[in-house]
């Protein structure tokens, strides 16, 4: 390590040099453009304002990440303490006798024969987009992280500041929701 | 060893990221052997796995990206804060 050469701060080249990494950073934890956008600019905006606090140890880019990560983190946390109208519907009895048990009408149907082949079908990506679209925000973006984006499971953990018990409730969730969702628009027979 | 159709489906969900501890899916494989709704679950997730695993590859080809606009908004912002 090289203690003559401390990295320094240029905040008149940050957009043209970082902005897409940290866009594609973003974009990739929470799949909506202007969300991105608006955690972008606070980074930017908490960077300068922050800038006496960097010490040069680590690269320009690293320490806007470490900026970025706790926007991210903070963002999460209040789309999580939001309560009210963003709860999935649930598919059990979540308390009673039958605690646990499926609620009827909720209970898997058989799908159409041709299941296996829909899977190659373009269609099928748009009601998945619009099945996703309905789940609450908390919800889809475990999901896309942990499915589509395919983090470890320890690195969603420590970016969203969740347990992972916490991470495999809200994916049951998210399938359970997912999976009626697609049986009534898709599957069913 | 008995658990519920929620608890059930809980462990089959954290299965298909093959994630499940050896506990869980002797847990789970009890379950769905009595249980037919927990089956047609189980069997129905496996295509679902299949159909995200599509879908990911269809969304990771349309790449977002910053506009020129958006870029140039955000380069005005802060040069008014430096």
């Amino acid at each position: 390590m090289s203690y003559s050469n401390k990295h320094t701060l240029d905040p008149t080249n940050w957009i043209k040099l970082h902005s897409d990494y940290l866009y594609n950073y973003t974009i990739s934890r929470i799949n909506n453009h202007d969300v991105a956008k608006d955690i972008i600019q606070d980074t930017f905006f908490a960077a300068l304002k922050g800038k006496d606090n960097f010490k040069g140890n680590a690269s320009e880019r690293t320490w806007l990440i470490s900026i970025l990560k706790r926007k991210i983190i903070d963002y999460y946390r209040k789309i999580n303490s939001a309560k009210g109208k963003a709860e999935v519907r649930m598919n059990f009895y979540s308390d009673g006798e039958r605690e646990g048990e499926w609620i009827e009408e909720l209970v898997p149907s058989t799908w159409n024969a041709e299941v296996e082949k829909d899977i190659e079908n373009e269609e099928l990506s748009k009601a998945i987009e619009k099945c996703l679209g309905l789940l609450p925000e908390k919800y889809a973006i475990v999901f896309r992280m942990k499915t589509i984006q395919q983090f470890e499971t320890e690195e969603i953990c420590n970016e969203l500041a969740i347990t992972s018990s916490n991470l495999w409730v809200i994916i049951h969730r998210a399938r359970t929701q997912l999976r009626k969702c697609l049986e009534d628009s898709w599957f069913k027979n | 060893m008995k658990i519920s159709c929620d608890k059930a489906t809980k462990i089959c969900d954290k299965q298909q990221y093959k994630e499940a501890s050896l506990w869980e899916k002797a847990q789970l494989n009890l379950h769905l052997f009595l249980c037919k709704k927990c089956g047609l679950y189980s069997k129905q997730n496996v295509v679902l796995t299949k159909c995200y695993n599509k879908y990911k590859n269809v969304e990771n080809r349309n790449t977002k990206c910053l506009s020129k606009e958006d870029k140039n908004q955000l380069e005005n912002k802060l040069k008014a804060k430096l």
